[in-house]
């Protein structure tokens, strides 16, 4: 689309005419850079792109009174191609500790798995369990060893250990945080708006697992990367356990049932004479 | 977006850092220490990339401590300050960690003592020292409004004009600091400044 921009050419010069001396600054109207581009509305679109966040998907997970909550989409993008609606994006680590994935599946996977025989090596080694905190930091430390050489991990942590319920979010740049309250992938900032509004440190399992299914499901919704299915998970004191794995599209109509449209006035057969 | 600054006292040392964890547009979490305390009678503020920043104070803290179990004295600020820009010089050609840092620390024999070291193993001992977006504004407000051996009460007064020039002029200003100090009863948090309950 190109633009029209004889508007904003003056034809009259600014300052004192065409005296050299006064006016060499002067005599061209005003005017500001647009971005060079021949295509507006392309580099709109671009620049909004250019700071989502990459990884298709939605992730999330909170530290509440009875534990640790953990959700995920199911969906598997490649660019506009939607793979797969059933990826398993919640990894079991081992019976008390979680995973979420998000970012290069192979990689989550794999060094999730990884993290597991760690985490159980050091179970037999010391003959007590590894602390999240431990586990988290075995992870980073890995992550940080390849940093530059294309891992793409972004990942929580969550688990229940001696100290109580532990969540940590680390990535493929080596960052490692500790935290409450989570949400990694393309859909996150749209959980995360969810997420805060709704979010109490007093809720009851059931309170959060559906603040928590909300939160996945609106996501989807506005985010392309992320749909199938929104697991949620609890990390309590004596492990995880599944707790839903609801269909988004279901999800959709059970939240907002379709009103049945109020018919004015029934067509029917003309009568013909 | 992150800022870190530092100023040198009357027998005392202060550092003040933001706590945003950012990733592009998202904020992660507004409650990020991101003043490790180094030894007993040592700051060390430090700003850049998230791995890299944790892993590189991890790292010099470990070895400061390692020194410390070796040779039954602690190291002077000065000395530690060296053996970092040494780390970051060293790795400067192959790997570079990309984190800017202010270490402040109290001797007994030298007094407090504040050092500006870069991402490039700059190495200065400076008064005052600042990093970031942050630094734009908290370098002049320093410059006009610092003198020599300032009172606790004085430097804070400093730092929370330099939070609020922050706060109000940067576009994406960080929401919440925290304060530490170092003097003669060792280092210690100070306090925090907040806009956010995280």
């Amino acid at each position: 689309m190109k633009l029209d921009f004889s508007g904003l050419e003056s034809s009259a010069p600014l300052y004192g005419g065409n005296n050299g001396l006064l006016c060499d600054g002067f005599s061209d109207a005003p005017s500001f850079d647009l971005p060079v581009t021949s295509d507006f509305d392309g580099f709109q679109k671009n620049s909004i792109q250019m700071v989502k966040p990459a990884k298709g998907t939605t992730t999330l997970a909170f530290i509440f009174k009875e534990g640790v909550m953990v959700a995920a989409d199911s969906r598997a993008s490649m660019g506009g191609y939607i793979s797969s609606q059933s990826v398993k994006k919640i990894i079991e680590i081992n019976p008390y500790m979680l995973g979420t994935m998000a970012g290069g599946a192979a990689d989550c996977q794999f060094w999730h798995r990884n993290l597991g025989i760690k985490c159980r090596l050091h179970e037999l080694a010391n003959k007590r369990r590894i602390s999240v905190t431990g586990a988290s930091k075995l992870l980073a430390n890995i992550l940080y060893s390849y940093r530059g050489m294309g891992l793409s991990v972004g990942t929580m942590i969550a688990g229940w250990d001696e100290k109580g319920p532990g969540l940590y979010y680390v990535d493929s740049e080596g960052g490692r945080l500790k935290g409450t309250k989570f949400s990694v992938g393309s859909g996150s900032p749209y959980a995360y708006g969810v997420l805060d509004s709704g979010y109490k440190y007093d809720m009851t399992i059931d309170e959060a697992a559906e603040l928590a299914r909300r939160a996945i499901y609106h996501a989807t919704f506005r985010d392309g990367a992320s749909g199938g299915v929104a697991s949620v998970y609890h990390v309590g004191p004596t492990g995880w356990t599944k707790l839903s794995g609801d269909d988004v599209g279901e999800l959709h109509y059970s939240y907002y049932p379709v009103e049945p449209a109020i018919v004015e006035q029934e067509m029917t057969e003309a009568i013909v004479a | 977006m992150e800022c870190v600054f530092g100023m040198v006292g009357k027998g005392f040392a202060l550092v003040v850092a933001d706590s945003s964890a950012v990733n592009s547009i998202l904020v992660h979490k507004s409650n990020e220490d991101k003043i490790m305390v180094l030894d007993s009678h040592k700051l060390m503020g430090a700003s850049g990339e998230a791995g890299d920043r944790a892993q590189f104070t991890e790292y010099v803290q470990k070895n400061v401590a390692l020194y410390q179990y070796r040779n039954n004295i602690p190291l002077t600020t000065k000395a530690a300050a060296n053996f970092m820009r040494g780390e970051l010089a060293t790795a400067l050609r192959k790997n570079p960690y990309m984190v800017n840092i202010v270490l402040a620390g109290y001797d007994k024999e030298t007094g407090p003592s504040l050092y500006f070291i870069d991402y490039i193993a700059t190495l200065h001992k400076v008064d005052k020292a600042a990093f970031g977006y942050g630094s734009y504004f908290a370098l002049s407000m320093m410059d006009r409004h610092y003198h020599a051996d300032m009172t606790v009460d004085e430097a804070i007064k400093l730092a929370d004009q330099c939070i609020e020039e922050i706060r109000s002029r940067l576009v994406v200003a960080p929401q919440n600091f925290v304060i530490k100090i170092v003097d003669q009863d060792g280092a210690r948090e100070h306090s925090w400044r907040r806009t956010t309950k995280d």
